[in-house]
């Protein structure tokens, strides 16, 4: 108890912080703020798997997390029947012909030793291949983009329920990174990084304008959700009762009826939107204490301190006879498959996907620094990062706005400096985040938990 | 005649495009690769350095023009340009003394520098909006084309016309003389000599008598000036916003691997190569095939490699390769 005293009060602080937000601004800031934090105690677990454990650097967790938004629309959306008879056989027939693509060039590359040839044959094939591919889909793609374009113009899901997504999103995002890792991971650790950063660029341009498959920039939104709809919410019987019960006191003062049902209908109003977020914080919270037992189990195992040692000493547990490109390629598709996990919860919690929304800053970097803040290798202090940095990313405005006011106490309030300082506000967040980050990586280079191993 | 029309369109359409395009990129690779050689870190730091550079011969832009001093036929930011490099050095100095020199004589490994340069764009990125705001900015004033595409169609007759723009002829000219002199700097004089020694074997070079302080604030100045003048002339040449800038590292990147990172030529020829395959593959060559090939055989399609919304994807994926089958890239720069 008494070892694990700073990780119960750094909690603490940050569940007090958050309560203190629900107080003074409202509760439901508090509850989407939390939400996102869980969210983003999700990306950091994966990244932290991946740095942490074993030293990785992987710039390309907006990539999976888009993935991971991908797998929920997929899952999610009814199928659009008419599309799929305008393209659908074009389409499974190009997917036929990338998958035999894939086939030939790996028996090739597997049955043929290296030589020239062999690498001109392989590079025809792939070129053929993209041009066939172009010829067979190219009517497909338009048929299914001209289907209904202002509604659909994609070839839609499955329909099933939004929840699945989460976990085909990590199955989608591992597989990417089965495929990055292959190629990638033998990279020496920053140019890793860059690779990594530039492939999901990559995948966030077949993202946006695929338009047959994911809509495109002209964005999904209604998606299912596995929480009630505040509308509905707002009819049913139990839930104004409860809402009635919980505000019995504040209700009882109003002695005229007809103010009394207003007050009421505002209450449910806003109660009802309250609810929702809290069932999505139940389901975050199930996933978050899921994944962080099982970083837990297997930051504790032999496995992990393998990949501790590996970490620390990559030839030392080579010559150990560890495996370690195996390790490195396993423990990768592991953590951006967790990041898959995050990217499929965010589409959920907001309902939409949005692929022009995805950038490096926000999904990549801010994840990162929630990394390297809370401390790498130790799951605790990554999640607290997710929460710390996640708050002060959405707290910073107002802060800002706080700052400036103080500092510019003296000053007209039609003063250009003020004005000028006042609208960009938004920004300090950015200020704040970087600032945050060189002062954690001087003087406390370990992050606020740092990585503690105890041989048990 | 139609096939000097088609070389004309060509011309046109990629050629003039792409050499302006990747002399702005090759002033931005070569930075990344002093900084990665001579320092030894990737900075992530880059596209917004470049930002805050051109901030600056922004405000003097502004500054010249309200108090009436103008080029004329230039535009008035080729004067503002030394004024900002000084502000722009100035500010490399004061982030190397409370930034990076902490973790350089830590002995710090790379990629906690890589990590610190991240805390530095975000900070870099921060002070960028707070001074002059997120929005597109254009500060070109002066003669916009130097060749109009009407003037030339009248001129020689044809049916395709070239319209050179002002601010691409002063992109490659301004880039071919900063390269030659960096390249004479680097290759001729002492200080240069000592920074190469530096980047290829740091222990010997101290050995032999060279200064460390001096080679670091050289190089960081050097960087202020190549950052400065390559973030500017993109601005010029297109137009000013810090979330352009922000992503313009990525191509930057590829193009200093790709050249070979660690050498300064090869990231010059990296930004050219980028900026080439990145326009080749995506322009539609209909309008080419309709002057080459007799009217039978004229393509339906746009005969179009790639969609232009792929251009970014053409240079990561060259990278890719790249980095696959030649780690150390095209022109051999350190091996990794």
């Amino acid at each position: 108890m008494r070892k694990n005293l700073n990780v119960i009060a750094a909690y603490s602080i940050m569940m007090g912080l958050i309560i203190l937000v629900g107080i003074f601004q409202s509760w439901n800031i508090a509850l989407s703020i939390f939400n996102l934090c869980l969210i983003s105690a999700v990306m950091t677990m994966g990244a932290n798997i991946q740095w942490g454990y074993a030293g990785l650097i992987n710039f390309g967790i907006m990539g999976f997390t888009a993935l991971g938004g991908l797998a929920a629309v997929l899952i999610s959306v009814n199928p659009v029947q008419e599309a799929w008879s305008a393209g659908g056989s074009n389409i499974l027939f190009s997917l036929f012909l990338i998958i035999t693509m894939v086939l030939a060039v790996r028996y090739i590359l597997k049955n043929y030793k290296k030589s020239k040839n062999r690498t001109y044959i392989v590079a025809g094939i792939i070129i053929l291949g993209i041009v066939i591919i172009r010829f067979i889909s190219e009517p497909g793609i338009e048929a299914i983009e001209e289907v209904d374009p202002a509604k659909t113009g994609f070839l839609g899901g499955l329909g099933l329920p939004i929840i699945f997504s989460w976990i085909v999103g990590a199955f989608f995002a591992g597989g990417l990174a089965f495929v990055i890792g292959k190629v990638a991971l033998g990279l020496r650790a920053d140019y890793l990084a860059i690779a990594t950063l530039l492939i999901s660029e990559i995948v966030i341009a077949i993202i946006k304008h695929e338009d047959w498959l994911t809509r495109g920039v002209k964005n999904v939104i209604g998606l299912k959700r596995p929480a009630p709809y505040e509308v509905n919410l707002q009819q049913t019987d139990w839930f104004i009762n409860l809402v009635e019960k919980f505000n019995f006191g504040k209700l009882n003062l109003i002695s005229d009826l007809t103010e009394r049902q207003a007050s009421l209908n505002q209450l449910v109003i806003e109660g009802s939107s309250v609810f929702v977020k809290l069932c999505y914080s139940g389901l975050f919270l199930v996933v978050v204490i899921i994944l962080l037992i099982l970083t837990q189990k297997a930051l504790y195992s032999p496995w992990g301190r393998m990949m501790r040692a590996i970490r620390d000493n990559e030839e030392a547990a080579n010559a150990m006879g560890k495996n370690v490109v195996k390790q490195h390629l396993l423990i990768f598709v592991l953590g951006s498959a967790i990041v898959g996990i995050a990217g499929a919860m965010l589409v959920t919690q907001d309902g939409l996907f949005t692929p022009g929304s995805y950038r490096p800053l926000r999904y990549t970097f801010l994840i990162w620094v929630m990394v390297i803040v809370g401390g790498s290798g130790n799951n605790f202090g990554a999640i607290l990062g997710g929460f710390v940095v996640w708050f002060l990313w959405i707290e910073a405005a107002p802060i800002g706005l706080y700052l400036v006011n103080l500092t510019t106490a003296g000053l007209d309030d039609t003063h250009f400096l003020k004005v000028h300082l006042i609208e960009s506000v938004p920004y300090f967040r950015f200020l704040m985040m970087g600032i945050g980050l060189l002062v954690i990586m001087r003087y406390r280079p370990k992050g606020i938990l740092p990585e503690k191993i105890e041989i048990k | 005649m139609d096939f000097v029309n088609a070389i004309i369109l060509l011309l046109n359409y990629i050629f003039v495009p792409a050499l302006a395009y990747g002399s702005q990129l090759a002033l931005g690779a070569i930075f990344v690769t002093l900084i990665y050689g001579i320092l030894r870190f990737a900075n992530f730091a880059t596209g917004d350095m470049m930002s805050f550079g051109t901030m600056f011969v922004i405000l003097f832009t502004w500054y010249f023009q309200s108090v009436g001093i103008s080029l004329g036929v230039f535009p008035t930011a080729l004067l503002a340009i030394p004024f900002a490099i000084i502000f722009m050095v100035g500010y490399m100095l004061i982030i190397d003394k409370f930034v990076f020199k902490y973790y350089r004589t830590k002995k710090s490994p790379p990629v906690q520098l890589a990590m610190v340069s991240i805390g530095v764009m975000f900070v870099t990125q921060a002070v960028v909006r707070i001074i002059i705001g997120p929005s597109d900015r254009r500060f070109f004033d002066g003669e916009k084309f130097l060749i109009k595409a009407g003037e030339f169609k009248e001129m020689t007759g044809l049916n395709e016309g070239l319209a050179i723009k002002s601010t691409q002829v002063i992109t490659i000219i301004v880039t071919l003389i900063l390269v030659s002199t960096l390249f004479w700097f680097l290759n001729k004089t002492k200080t240069g000599k000592s920074m190469r020694a530096y980047s290829d074997n740091e222990d010997l070079a101290l050995l032999s008598g060279i200064d460390p302080k001096k080679i670091v604030m050289t190089t960081w100045v050097i960087a202020g000036i190549l950052a400065t003048i390559g973030g500017a002339l993109y601005g010029l040449d297109k137009s000013f916003k810090p979330f352009t800038y922000f992503n313009n590292m990525l191509p930057i990147f590829a193009a200093a691997i790709v050249g070979g990172i660690g050498n300064p030529f090869g990231a010059f020829l990296g930004g050219y190569v980028i900026a080439f395959s990145e326009i080749l593959l995506t322009y539609a060559y209909r309008k080419f095939f309709m002057y080459v090939l007799p009217e039978s055989m004229e393509p339906d399609g746009l005969v179009q490699l790639l969609s232009t919304d792929y251009k970014f994807a053409v240079s990561f994926s060259i990278l890719v390769i790249v980095l696959l089958y030649r780690p150390s890239g095209i022109f051999k720069g350190k091996v990794l």
